[in-house]
């Protein structure tokens, strides 16, 4: 059998005794075994395979060999220090097709401009750009916006994206990136907007040399998630996922914390930028009058603690929920239509006394009363363990061992919720080189996509075939609509419609039917295609 | 497992016992959706006082207004479809429902209400698998649950597909196909064995299908949406007379904190929601035709939203809400539940619908009068049913106002 041929020139191994104890059925029994497979020892070929399942997105070919010879330990070191490991300059280059990426998110909304800004344009409200370039998008964008109000144009002419015909919308998929950026730009600026964020991360998750860098920037987005296509986020979740979450995936979690919370996709998302306190209203509305903000929103403060930080069974009650909402009265966005900076307003901010988690914050503070609550937060135990258990949930197993949770939290808290010190607890850990970790993890759409482009050694000119493959597989990247964002639970992905999804992907990327992936088919077709087989679909 | 080109005992079952097999959709409005603002308490005062700007107006000749249903509720305007299939006595409306446990956490709440066990986190399965009798026979989409994702009320012992599209429902190479099928009935990995096989065997069973375009019947139009077109699959599978017995399906986006109603009722993001939820269940009903006497659709949310309206013109997480039963024998045509009121006295922590009927109690009667289960310990452990509202006219049950 061809597949079979193929499997073996898959350099992964497949231990027959370490499956079928994985999965016997008496739930005591496997309860106990599991414990005793979370002290049993990786063989070193074993361990660096391990690694590189774990801490990357996959390897590519001659990985084990690198790390073999460079030595595990220091491997992953360097891996832990990402400035340290001079980036591919292939993926530079790729990103730098995509002029989206580093534009601030004021640029963003100038450049390609938002449907507010087309209207306050053709409503006169606003003067076109002087810059030439832009000027001739906008020109072409407000006459087609001011003929479609008009009514005057067919559903053809029209430039939002739901309306763009389905063969354009083909053709435009079929493109390589560059094309795509140059035409996007003109007809869909939005879309352009979205679609390079999306790409650039398959470009980053198949290229990049700090892999373990970008597998903690899909965590960490994943664990604050935002949905792209919630208005403005369509152009906020750029600078989001660039500036609150990237430079701190292996930084501090407090940080991470209050970047999101003072970035204007996360304030947009849970609604927090509109939240007032509720005798602000009177006060604004002399001011403004039609101002519609007019109370507490506590959406944001409820996930802060559920999602973000304590955990829902953290021990905060709905009064705390309360009481954090007015904490954050007040943390808003300027024009988050049109540039879209955090802003702490005073005069709409809740100044009573408050009373989080048995912590009385006085009376008359300002934007300090949320920053005093990311600090309770952030160094709360329940976070400590909270966070603890997620990343080896992620990393280590479905339900990774107490043990390992304990002495990770201890790290968290000791440290002042260091994220490298907690992921060296983890890596140093006996259970995370165990057998009850090997292999046990079933990849999730992203990391078995990706996992294939970087074994293969695909070349990519247009990476949205493989986002469209991810998304058939049940995982549209930046578009979980949930503030839960993905389970990382890898159950989740065990179901006919993803393992149908992943088999005509391995299909595809085999007979090199994915515009702008190519493999060498002489070396990897049959790997390719071994993709769709079970023993992929673990890690 | 099972042999190419052999004819499987599940199908030549399926396709003798068609006609009395019972089917039971449900519907999950994820996000939490404000059953006030869908089905109207409009002869309470306190719902417009509540509700300064959002509130859905009483009924009346204006364009926008409440479609009165027994002079207490009625339904939003959104929902116009839906009046006939109530005024046919085919559809029930459930007020007050809701879960015993007080989280108003979506995932914890909608994780409850799929297990069908609330405040137990460490159920396995859900309650829409447990449903399903033991029987290796039956066939492979006897369970599906539409889109990319198995449903966590799906998952169980009893094998369940996630279905994205009948159409795409195959491996786009043949032979490679085999070959996979092959691998994966060889595996060693049990659960992807298990899922493995789910999937050839549905592959096979829907190829069939796939090959002509389907046309609903009576001149039932499906508008635009995923929800929409999940129905209209479901509807295609009931009538391929192919096993099926259980199907869910979803529909995101009810979590209006903000500007949930525009300047009219029919304008905003509520508006929108309700307008393919109302017009892809109207159209299901009118393509089943007679065969919705076998078919039962009920509809849930994992909590209502807060009685009063928040500072942003929309609401935030609240406790009880409305539920939905349409088709097979249900004694439609009526609210039911008993109503707590919304004065603030009577509000569930002074902010929220009080829930005067577990959720469990109308999923529960289905279970026995629909799909014929007595005894539903099975499919909801540890809970027995106290007062199921009646929606078969079993009992007397109706909607008692305080």
């Amino acid at each position: 059998m061809k597949l079979q041929r193929a499997l073996k020139l898959n350099t992964l191994r497949f231990s027959l005794a370490a499956i079928l104890l994985a999965f016997t059925p008496l739930a005591a029994k496997k309860a106990t075994d599991a414990a005793a497979r979370f002290k049993q020892k990786l063989t070193k070929p074993q361990k660096v395979e391990h690694a590189l399942s774990r801490l990357t997105f996959g390897a590519k070919p001659g990985d084990a060999e690198v790390v073999s010879k460079m030595g595990l330990n220091k491997w992953v070191e360097q891996q832990l220090n990402p400035s340290s490991i001079p980036e591919n300059p292939e993926l530079e280059n790729k990103l730098a097709l995509m002029p989206t990426l580093t534009l601030s998110t004021e640029q963003l909304a100038l450049q390609y401009p938002t449907p507010q800004i087309l209207a306050a344009i053709a409503k006169g409200r606003m003067n076109m750009p002087e810059d030439p370039a832009i000027k001739e998008v906008y020109q072409r964008l407000s006459e087609r916006y001011k003929a479609r109000i008009e009514g005057k144009t067919g559903k053809g002419d029209n430039p939002t994206p739901q309306a763009m015909a389905d063969g354009q919308r083909r053709r435009v998929g079929a493109m390589t990136t560059e094309q795509r950026s140059e035409a996007l730009k003109r007809i869909a600026p939005q879309q352009a907007v979205a679609a390079e964020l999306t790409e650039a991360k398959i470009y980053r998750a198949a290229l990049s040399n700090r892999q373990l860098s970008e597998v903690l920037a899909d965590f960490w987005f994943n664990h604050f998630n935002v949905f792209l296509n919630k208005g403005a986020d369509k152009w906020l979740t750029t600078s989001y996922d660039r500036d609150a979450i990237r430079p701190n995936v292996l930084g501090h979690f407090s940080d991470l914390v209050k970047a999101t919370a003072q970035s204007p996709a996360m304030l947009f998302y849970l609604d927090n930028w509109t939240s007032i306190a509720p005798d602000a209203g009177a006060r604004i509305r002399r001011v403004a009058p039609k101002a519609r903000a007019r109370g507490i929103n506590e959406n944001y403060a409820r996930e802060l603690m559920e999602l973000h930080t304590l955990g829902v069974d953290g021990g905060y009650t709905q009064k705390d929920v309360q009481e954090v909402a007015r904490c954050f009265t007040g943390w808003t966005i300027e024009e988050p239509n049109r540039g879209a900076k955090f802003r702490f307003a005073e005069r709409v901010h809740d100044k009573g006394e408050k009373l989080v988690l048995g912590v009385k914050i006085l009376a008359g503070g300002g934007i300090e009363d949320g920053l005093k609550v990311i600090e309770i937060l952030s160094t709360h135990p329940a976070t400590a363990k909270f966070i603890s258990r997620k990343l080896a949930q992620r990393f280590v197993a479905d339900d990774p061992p107490q043990t390992l949770i304990d002495r990770m939290a201890a790290t968290f808290t000791k440290t002042n919720g260091d994220i490298k010190a907690v992921m060296h607890t983890m890596i140093q850990s006996p259970e995370f080189f165990s057998q009850g970790a090997y292999k046990a993890k079933m990849k999730s759409p992203l990391e078995m996509v990706a996992g294939a482009l970087r074994a293969t050694g695909a070349t990519l000119t247009n990476t949205l075939p493989a986002a469209q493959a991810i998304a058939g597989m049940g995982q549209p990247l930046y578009r979980k609509q949930e503030p839960t964002g993905y389970s990382n639970n890898g159950e989740e992905w065990l179901n006919s419609a993803g393992l149908l999804a992943r088999i005509n992907f391995a299909v595809a990327l085999s007979e090199n039917k994915l515009p702008g992936i190519r493999i060498d088919k002489d070396r990897y077709a049959e790997l390719a295609k071994s993709m769709g087989a079970p023993e992929w679909q673990r890690r | 497992m099972f042999g190419i080109g052999a004819s499987p005992i599940w199908l030549e079952r399926a396709m003798a016992a068609t006609s009395s097999k019972k089917i039971l959709v449900a519907l999950f409005q994820r996000g939490a959706a404000d059953g006030l603002n869908i089905v109207v308490p409009h002869a309470e005062k306190a719902y417009y006082a509540s509700r300064p700007s959002i509130a859905i107006p009483r009924p009346g000749a204006n364009e926008g207004s409440t479609i009165d249903l027994d002079g207490f509720f009625g339904l939003n305007p959104n929902l116009s479809a839906l009046k006939p299939i109530f005024d046919a006595k085919k559809l029930a409306i459930v007020e007050a429902c809701g879960s015993p446990d007080p989280t108003r956490s979506h995932f914890d709440a909608q994780d409850y209400m799929e297990s069908g066990t609330p405040g137990i986190k460490a159920t396995r399965d859900g309650w829409l698998n447990r449903t399903l009798g033991v029987d290796p026979q039956k066939s492979p989409i006897r369970a599906v649950s539409m889109g990319p994702v198995l449903a966590r009320t799906m998952r169980g012992t009893e094998p369940a597909v996630a279905l994205n599209s009948v159409k795409d429902f195959q491996v786009r190479d043949k032979m490679a196909g085999e070959d996979y099928m092959s691998r994966y009935a060889a595996s060693v990995d049990t659960q992807l064995k298990g899922t493995g096989k789910d999937t050839f065997e549905a592959i096979r069973l829907l190829e069939s299908l796939r090959k002509v375009e389907y046309v609903p019947a009576n001149g039932a139009v499906y508008p635009n949406g995923r929800l929409s077109q999940n129905l209209k699959q479901i509807a295609q599978l009931i009538k391929a007379d192919a096993g099926l017995e259980v199907a869910f399906a979803d529909l995101g986006g009810w979590d209006h904190h903000v500007n949930e109603v525009g300047a009219t009722p029919f304008i905003g993001p509520l508006a929108n929601l309700l307008r393919e939820f109302g017009g892809s269940l109207a159209a299901f009903y009118q393509d089943l035709g007679p065969r919705m006497d076998d078919v039962v659709v009920t509809t849930m949310s994992e909590f209502g939203r807060t009685a009063r309206q928040n500072g942003n013109r929309g609401t935030d997480h609240g406790h009880a809400n409305v539920m939905f039963a349409m088709g097979g024998n249900i004694a439609g045509g009526k609210v039911y539940g008993k109503w707590p009121g919304l004065e603030r006295e009577q509000l569930y922590e002074g902010r929220d619908l009080a829930v005067t009927t577990d959720y469990r109690e109308v999923l529960g009667e289905i279970v026995t009068h629909h799909l014929g289960q007595r005894d539903t310990s099975r499919v909801f452990p540890g809970f027995s049913p106290k007062a199921q509202p009646g929606l078969f006219g079993a009992t007397s049950a109706t909607t008692k106002r305080s």
